[in-house]
Order: structure tokens, then sequence, then C-alpha cells
């Protein structure tokens, strides 16, 4: 802690289609700040407002009203460097396609430093490292077709693009929605790397309980264009009464200790990977052991 | 029993360039009775998705035929009536939405092929019921988040009453509640006889199907119960998939505690076995 926050958000309005009979309120006095180098989750139920908020995040959209200031730019004041914004905070939206233009692979995902005036070398080296830590083999993958490629390909090639603009803040929308287990568990080891050793800021909005789990360091709640609850983890999974109250799913293994605690068992529900809850419910099998052990010495 | 849908020695492949075509399924035969409740998993890349979009003639095959009803897809006079038999719900509800307004939407479908009015408005108030969003029906639907649309596009699909649904990853961009519930409604459809054809990369979601096929570069190399896939942790693991949560813990267990069963792949199974087990340790 310490840090100064990098996204500071502070309470922040929008409503689609103002003045019309189809007004539709998605935020209504949001607040968030984040600190350089944190990775936060976003969750919260579908129209919840979770991707109207991080929409802000690089300009998308402006603040209807309320405060958003990105790395100290106020995005409410009149005239904002867009074109740095966008540098800084990249943004991968839920739908892969809609980030994917060129017919290429590798043409793709260059797109952005070849616009950034960066030379040919380096925009080959940033492609390479981009490929790299999403996971495609460059020479393989880099002269394909972009159209013949699986939903989760695409994913990668979107993640690549936005990488290979070296963002200070990274801002995901579902980042593993699609992938199959091991893509999806190499996805969250390189975020996680990506955010631990190069101190990128992550955010990601997700319905992925094991991923939030895993990954963030804190927990944003949406609700009703709003946010209702932060707090670590932990925190968050741990509060039972909360869960219940805002709707809030858990990670699987969680699920299963809720369930177990329900029925007597004292295990302890802070238990998020598999490995953690497994460990648990051993303690506790060992546990009615040595009960049976001290009903035999009696 | 005569086969809803029959695949024979289907193959199909994308031409990524003009010197080089990838092939993508490799000659699969399998055929799917009414009624019954099959997972197709795989990891990217493997076809899964491709082999989707033939089961309503949305892709044809190079090679080999897919019968629906007896119709083979490759005849465009079937067309019509193949996918009023098959229904599919994709991935991104963005690209099957067409309408302006929720309700309008739905309707879509019906409008096509001439349901009369008083017959429309019944189906789409079942249909936005069974997804829970009636309260949005005259809503415009390009503001709903992705969860809502994908149960907008279930709804869509549900009203033209079909014999088989395909669900292509269609939980993935949805929350686990959200999921749970078009998990619900499927298992209701299947109940009720329609036959459910799910593609997806959850494990859990796939132990609730019936029968798992096991796709990897364009071939079938697994086709059994859910119980008999999930027996093959290490093939699974090579083939870049994995058992469902519940089937991890209960290994790990197993090694403190052999006698503690690792065939369960359902929290609730689980469940008993902890309870089972600790009373069998007590007594």
């Amino acid at each position: 802690m310490g840090a100064r926050p990098i996204i500071q958000v502070e309470n922040l309005s929008h409503t689609y289609m103002k003045g019309t009979p189809l007004e539709h309120v998605a935020l209504k006095g949001a607040n968030l700040y984040v600190e350089e180098g944190e990775c936060i989750a976003i969750i919260g139920h579908t129209g919840s407002g979770k991707s109207t908020l991080i929409q802000h995040f690089n300009g998308l959209m402006r603040p209807e009203s309320g405060k958003v200031i990105i790395d100290g730019v106020d995005l409410s004041k009149k005239k904002v460097d867009v074109k740095t914004l966008r540098q800084k905070v990249g943004l991968v939206f839920q739908n892969p396609e809609d980030q994917i233009f060129e017919k290429i692979i590798g043409d793709d995902i260059a797109y952005g430093p070849f616009k950034l005036g960066l030379p040919l070398k380096e925009v080959r080296e940033r492609v390479k490292w981009a490929m790299s830590v999403v996971g495609l083999d460059f020479e393989q993958m880099k002269d394909r077709q972009t159209f013949a490629l699986s939903g989760g390909q695409k994913r990668k090639v979107a993640l690549a693009g936005i990488l290979a603009l070296k963002p200070k803040i990274l801002v995901l929308d579902e980042p593993t929605a699609g992938l199959d287990p091991k893509s999806r568990n190499e996805l969250l080891e390189k975020i996680k790397r990506l955010n631990r050793e190069e101190k990128l800021t992550v955010i990601f909005v997700s319905h992925n309980m094991e991923e939030v789990a895993m990954l963030a360091d804190r927990i944003y709640v949406m609700a009703g264009g709003k946010d209702v609850l932060c707090g670590t983890p932990k925190e968050i999974f741990t509060d039972k009464e909360k869960l219940q109250l805002h709707h809030i799913g858990t990670p699987e293994t969680v699920q299963v200790l809720y369930r177990l605690t329900d029925l007597g068992y004292k295990v302890s529900v802070d238990a998020f990977s598999i490995s953690e809850a497994t460990e648990e419910i051993i303690k506790v099998l060992h546990g009615t052991k040595e009960d049976l052990e001290d009903v035999q010495r009696v | 029993m005569e086969p809803i849908i029959r695949l024979e020695n289907v193959s199909f492949s994308y031409k990524i360039n003009e010197k080089t075509k990838v092939s993508v399924l490799k000659n699969i035969s399998f055929s799917i009775i009414p009624g019954e409740y099959v997972a197709i998993i795989g990891h990217n890349g493997s076809g899964k998705s491709t082999l989707s979009k033939h089961l309503n003639g949305i892709l044809t095959p190079d090679n080999g035929d897919v019968w629906v009803h007896g119709n083979n897809t490759k005849d465009t006079n079937n067309k019509r009536s193949i996918r009023q038999t098959v229904g599919t719900v994709f991935q991104h509800p963005d690209n099957q939405i067409v309408a302006t307004i929720v309700e309008e939407d739905v309707a879509f479908g019906l409008e096509n092929i001439e349901v009369p009015r008083e017959e429309m408005k019944k189906r789409v108030d079942e249909a936005l019921n069974v997804v829970k969003m009636s309260q949005f029906r005259h809503r415009p639907p390009h503001h709903l988040s992705g969860g809502q649309k994908q149960r907008v596009a279930i709804a869509g699909v549900l009203a033209m009453h079909p014999d088989c649904i395909v669900f292509d990853e269609a939980t993935s961009m949805l929350d686990s509640f959200g999921r749970k519930e078009v998990l619900q409604v499927m298992r209701k459809m299947n109940n009720m006889g329609m036959t459910i054809i799910t593609v997806t990369h959850h494990m859990s979601e796939a132990a609730e199907a019936d029968r798992i096929i096991v796709i990897e570069d364009g071939q079938i190399v697994m086709d059994a119960p859910p119980r008999e896939i999930f027996k093959h942790k290490q093939e699974l693991k090579n083939l870049q998939l994995e058992v469902p949560s519940v089937s991890q813990m209960a290994e790990g267990i197993h090694q403190q505690f052999p006698d503690f069963s690792t065939e369960l792949i359902q929290e609730d199974e689980f469940i008993d076995e902890v309870m089972k087990f600790s009373k069998v340790e007590v007594i």
C-alpha cells in the first residue's frame, strides 16, 4: 500500500439513450480506485454495469457525470489526449472478433505498434514477444489467416495485439471465456507473471470465480450500476452473508466446503485452490479418525 | 431407434491460403439418438465447433454425409426442415440477435415460418419465461449485457420448438448463476424428451451429460458416459483437458485414504462420499 492510485473513479454515472423512452441507466454513482501494480477483479451480474465501467478507462466512454482519473489525467476535462491514453491503457474486449480486422495473424498483432511509428525491427520483436506471452508459436502462426481460427485462438490474437502496445494498464473483459482448461491455466499464469514481474496494472472483469480467487489482489462487486462491495478474495469469499445478499458465486472448491460446513464439518472455507481444499477435507477426515482412536483408547 | 443425427465418414477442411488447406475434421462417424444428452469436448482448435456447425447444415462436409432425420444436409431442399429440427445457440449472442426489441428478436424465427399471431405470442412468452428474461421483453437487445443477450438468443431457438438444440459453448460467457440456470433449462428440456448437444470447456458441465464425445485433431478419440471418460485422467491431460474439480479433489483424498472413491464426477456424489467415509471411520 501507499502507492499512488493509477485509476480513480468517483461517483460515475452513465445513462444509455438518455431522454428517449428507451433510456437505460447503466452506471449510478460508481466508485473505484486501483493502485499501480495491483490486480483487480470486477465481478457482478449481467447488467450490473461492469462493461460500461471499464470502457471509461481508455476513453471509449467519457464521464457523463462524476470523475475518472487515469494516471493523473482527468477524463472529465474537455481536452484529453486520447492517443496517449489508449497507449497507456490496453483494453481487450469480450468478443475477440471485434478486435481482429487484418487477414493475417502477424499483421493484426503488428497493427498497433506499426501505427505508433516504431521501426520495423522493433515491431517484429514486439509481435514475437506478444505471441510468446499468449502462447502462439511465432513461426508457425504468424502467416495464418485470422478467419479460420477457433474462438480461443482469436482471443489469444486479440490479447497479443494489445500487449504489443506495451500498455501500463491492461483491462480485460472476460479474458478466459471460451478457452480450454490448459490454455486458460497458461493464460492466467502469464497474466499473473505480467502483473507480478513486469508490474503491469491489471483490471479484469470475470464471472469465473476460480480465476478471480487465483489472480486478484482485490475484488470489486458491482450491482445495479454501483460498487457494492470491495475486498480481498479472502474477505469476500468467506463472508457468507454478503455472498448471499449480493448473490455472488464462489469457486467450485469453496462451494463444496460451504456445503460441508452446513453439514457440521469443521472445514475452513478459506481454501480456494483444488490442493488447498483437498488438504482441508483430508484434515477433517483425519480428525474423525483420531476421534475413532480416542474411542478405542477409552 | 432411428438416429436423429447421423454422421458418416465426415471430413472437412478450411483453406488458409492459396496453397494450403487445414484439415479440421477427419473421417468422423457417429449417431445421436432422439432424447440423448451429449457433451462434445476438446481443446481450442480441435475441431469441435466446426463439428457442431455440421449438425444442422451450417457447414456441409467435403467428404462423407450428415443425415438429420434421414435428410442429407447437402441437399439444399432439406435445409429448412433440418434447421427446424436442429436449432443452434452460439457462443457470441451478438452474432445471432437481429431485431431491435427483445421480444421481436425471439419472434423473428416464428415470423419466418408464418406461425399464427396468437400461437406466436404464446411461444414467445413461454420461451422468455424459461430463460427468465420476461421483464426485459421491451428493451433493445444491444444494451443488454452478454449473459442477458445469450438468454434472449436461447429463447429465440426455444420458441421454434426444435427436436434438438446444439449449444456451441453457449455458457462460456455466463456467470456461475447464469450458467446454472441454463444448465437447469437444458436438463429440463432433455427430461421433456428434447435431444441436447453441448460443446463445452467446463468439465463439470460435461459431467451433467449422459454421453461425452472427445475430439482431438478432427477425430473422435473417446466416446462414452462421463463416468467412464473421467477415469482417464492422464489421457485427458494429454489432450489439454482435465477432470471436474470434485474428481481432482477425490483423487487427492484417495492418496491419503485409499478407500475414498476416485470415481466421483458430481458435487452431490462427492459430498455423499465425504459423509459416508467419515461415518464409516467413526463406527
